[in-house]
């Protein structure tokens, strides 16, 4: 039997199974509103579908993230396109009443709003409307079809091709050619290779990996096994971190399922190819995002990072050659090969294809994670998308990138997001944390914050990073603290420059940019809080700039 | 060198679950931080008696384990307090205030982050980010997150968790 007939069979009796309920109530299970509600809501809406005699008509169902955290609980209501905010267990009844008369008005979120409209979904395109912990759900949205494709259509060159084609670069942060670098582990010659995942998720402030894998753990298998395919290599790993219970237990659950049906584990639809994923469980270093740390870690060892090259795509993981890359980065890889590279070459910019997945935090009305093509603007995200501020104080920066990135000002907001225009301001794309900050926030505690979170996650290998980020906090902590001269910040700057030029791995060499941007941006507020600005040298610096 | 016949330290039923995760790994040394996410499950924290069984049983040594288990932030070389409390410090949490909250529970329960009272009722720890950033300042009480705390609602929470 051929894949996709098997798979058109699985989702036509997926199909007919829901199609004798009129509607579907669906409950978002994502950690954020979980959180706000364990699951009383859908235990109470199953109550009242009951109590109300709907169980043959009625399907309630729990979903992942359904991107507007700050509303949450949500709940929508198919057909009808209805979203409700805020639900409490105690309005089960009342929805469940007004299914085929009017909706409850006052729980009524408006998914006509910039934040829903103006979204581009390709990895989240599932996300609030699939149950994650149903394979068959995942089948019946065209899951598993770009895997069957590739097996039974495509050679691994061609799979390449198309990656290539499509202009996909690393979501993880770096921004590296993700087709070229598939080429090379490709081209790697040996009877051991791996995939691996990095959803080590570690930007503090950022959760689009989490929802993610909470949401549709399957695609990014899928990604994961089409890219074994590609390169020749039969086992994976997926490193989550150990702070994602839910992520890890959906990741588990997909895993078995996918088993079961022999979407993964031995000759994937009868082709001869095998593909297995483990999970490796990460256990709190920021450092292991960083791929030889993360290597380590899989191997059971410390986080430390090494010298490259070589490289992984020569020398990885028990020195096979290795592909890492992150889970958003294989998320977009299955609607790649079902729709081709030209599709999604179509979307984003010239050098910056596709979109991203951001998760929009801090001092901002609309909190929660959207998807947008790549060369929106950071004005259209904070101001249209996310609402604004929360605020009377204003807006004053958005930083993105965490840890490694910089915080961006008011002026520079009509800037595209891709990974050149991000850089030129000295910030990164990262890995899509976006936090907004209004004027209450002193760019000076925030730099400091970052420092001592690169101080405190620095693994201590190279002299740089573990006693430069620690010489930074320190100078840092005296100028938040009003005791510092123009001397301290000169030496702040030499710090920064030698942290970056010298450190061994990315979390030292971008550990000065949060330091960096904010002095770029927000210098006079260093300037403000010195004892003197007067430099040694008897100079004064009026134009706030040290002589 | 890794063998499986290394006697477990006590006849605690734990320790099957925790030989499970090595045999699930073939006993290789690359199971060890898998096995010590197990210890610590089991057993809230990872004492000596653990480290060295987990050394013997996987061969690899002591100083690497102890290496292991003291480079990662996750993993607790000391019991902790009946309840936990965790004050996420993620840069969202933290524009927030969770600083602010972290230091109120600190003041009233006489301790510092990472500590725990004397009666080892509570232990109070920071996390770097649960990921529910959109909830900001979020508390981990007991394994169960809440979101947009206030320094009123979390003390108060506490309160109640610490009466049960």
């Amino acid at each position: 039997m051929i894949p996709q007939e098997e798979l058109a069979k699985i989702a036509s009796a997926e199909k007919e199974k829901q199609s004798k309920f009129e509607y579907q109530i669906r409950v978002c299970m994502a950690a954020g509103c979980l959180s706000q509600h364990k699951d009383q809501i859908k235990l109470a809406l199953e109550a009242a579908v009951k109590e109300q005699g709907l169980e043959d008509t009625v399907k309630v169902k729990g979903v992942g993230c359904m991107g507007l955290c700050a509303q949450g609980p949500l709940v929508s209501v198919e057909p009808g396109n209805i979203l409700y905010e805020k639900v409490s267990p105690a309005d089960a009844a009342e929805i469940v009443a007004g299914l085929d008369k009017k909706p409850v008005e006052r729980l009524r979120c408006d998914n006509q709003q910039p934040f829903f409209t103006r979204q581009v979904r390709v990895v989240l395109e599932n996300s609030g409307v699939i149950d994650p912990e149903n394979i068959e759900e995942y089948i019946t949205a065209d899951g598993y079809e770009a895997l069957g494709q590739a097996l039974t259509e495509m050679s691994p060159a061609q799979v390449i091709d198309e990656i290539v084609a499509s202009g996909l670069r690393g979501r993880g942060g770096g921004g590296y050619p993700t087709g070229l670098k598939w080429s090379t582990v490709a081209k790697a010659i040996s009877d051991r290779k791996y995939v691996v995942c990095n959803a080590d998720e570690g930007d503090p402030g950022a959760f689009m990996d989490r929802s993610v894998l909470e949401s549709d753990p399957h695609r990014v298998l899928e990604g994961m096994a089409i890219a074994g395919y590609a390169i020749g290599a039969n086992m994976g790993y997926v490193y989550c971190r150990a702070e994602y219970p839910l992520a890890i237990e959906r990741l588990k659950q997909a895993i078995r399922q996918a088993k079961r049906l022999h979407l993964l584990g031995e000759s994937i639809f009868g082709t001869g190819f095998n593909f297995d994923v483990e999970i490796r469980l990460g256990a709190g270093a920021f450092v292991c995002g960083e791929e030889t740390a993360l290597m380590a870690s899989i191997e059971g060892r410390r986080g430390s990072p090494r010298p490259r090259p070589p490289y992984p795509s020569d020398h990885g993981l028990w020195g096979e050659p290795t592909l890492i890359n992150n889970v958003e980065t294989y998320a977009n890889v299955a609607p790649i090969i079902r729709n081709g590279g030209a599709w999604f070459a179509g979307i984003g910019t010239e050098s910056s294809k596709g979109t991203k997945v951001f998760a929009l935090a801090g001092q901002i009305k609309n909190t929660g994670l959207i998807e947008v093509p790549m060369g929106t603007t950071l004005r259209e995200i904070v101001e249209e998308i996310g609402g604004g501020t929360t605020t009377e104080a204003g807006f004053k920066a958005v930083q993105t990138g965490g840890p490694s990135g910089g915080c961006i000002p008011e002026k520079h907001l009509d800037t595209p997001v891709d990974y050149a225009s991000l850089a030129k301001l000295g910030s990164i794309m990262g890995s899509g944390g976006m936090i907004v900050m209004d004027h209450t926030s002193s760019m000076v505690d925030v730099a400091r914050y970052f420092m001592e979170f690169c101080m405190s996650e620095s693994c201590g290998k190279c002299i740089p990073c573990r006693v430069g980020t620690a010489q930074m906090y320190n100078l840092l902590t005296k100028i938040a603290k009003g005791n510092g001269t123009i001397r301290d910040l000169e030496l702040l700057e030499q710090l920064c420059d030698l942290v970056r030029s010298t450190s061994l791995c990315g979390l030292g060499q971008s550990a000065p940019n949060p330091v960096l941007s904010t002095l770029r941006y927000f210098r006079e507020e260093y300037l403000a809080k010195l004892v003197d600005t007067t430099s040694p040298n008897g100079k004064t610096a009026p134009d706030g700039h040290a002589s | 060198m890794s063998n499986a016949t290394v006697a477990v330290p006590s006849d605690d039923k734990r320790w099957k679950l925790v030989n499970a995760t090595m045999r699930r790994n073939g006993f290789r040394p690359d199971a060890l931080i898998e096995t010590l996410h197990t210890i610590q499950e089991s057993f809230g924290y990872l004492d000596d008696k653990a480290l060295t069984y987990v050394s013997e049983a996987l061969g690899v040594s002591p100083s690497q384990v102890y290496g292991v288990a003291t480079f990662y932030h996750f993993f607790n070389l000391k019991p902790k307090g009946k309840h936990v409390c965790s004050v996420c410090t993620g840069t969202a949490c933290y524009i927030k205030g969770s600083g602010a909250l972290l230091e109120k529970i600190e003041e009233k329960y006489g301790i510092k982050a990472g500590g725990t009272t004397a009666d080892s009722s509570l232990s109070l720890l920071t996390v770097r980010c649960v990921g529910a950033c959109g909830l900001a300042p979020a508390v981990v009480i007991d394994s169960e997150v809440s979101g947009n705390q206030t320094i009123e609602s979390t003390l108060s929470k506490l309160e109640e968790v610490l009466k049960s």
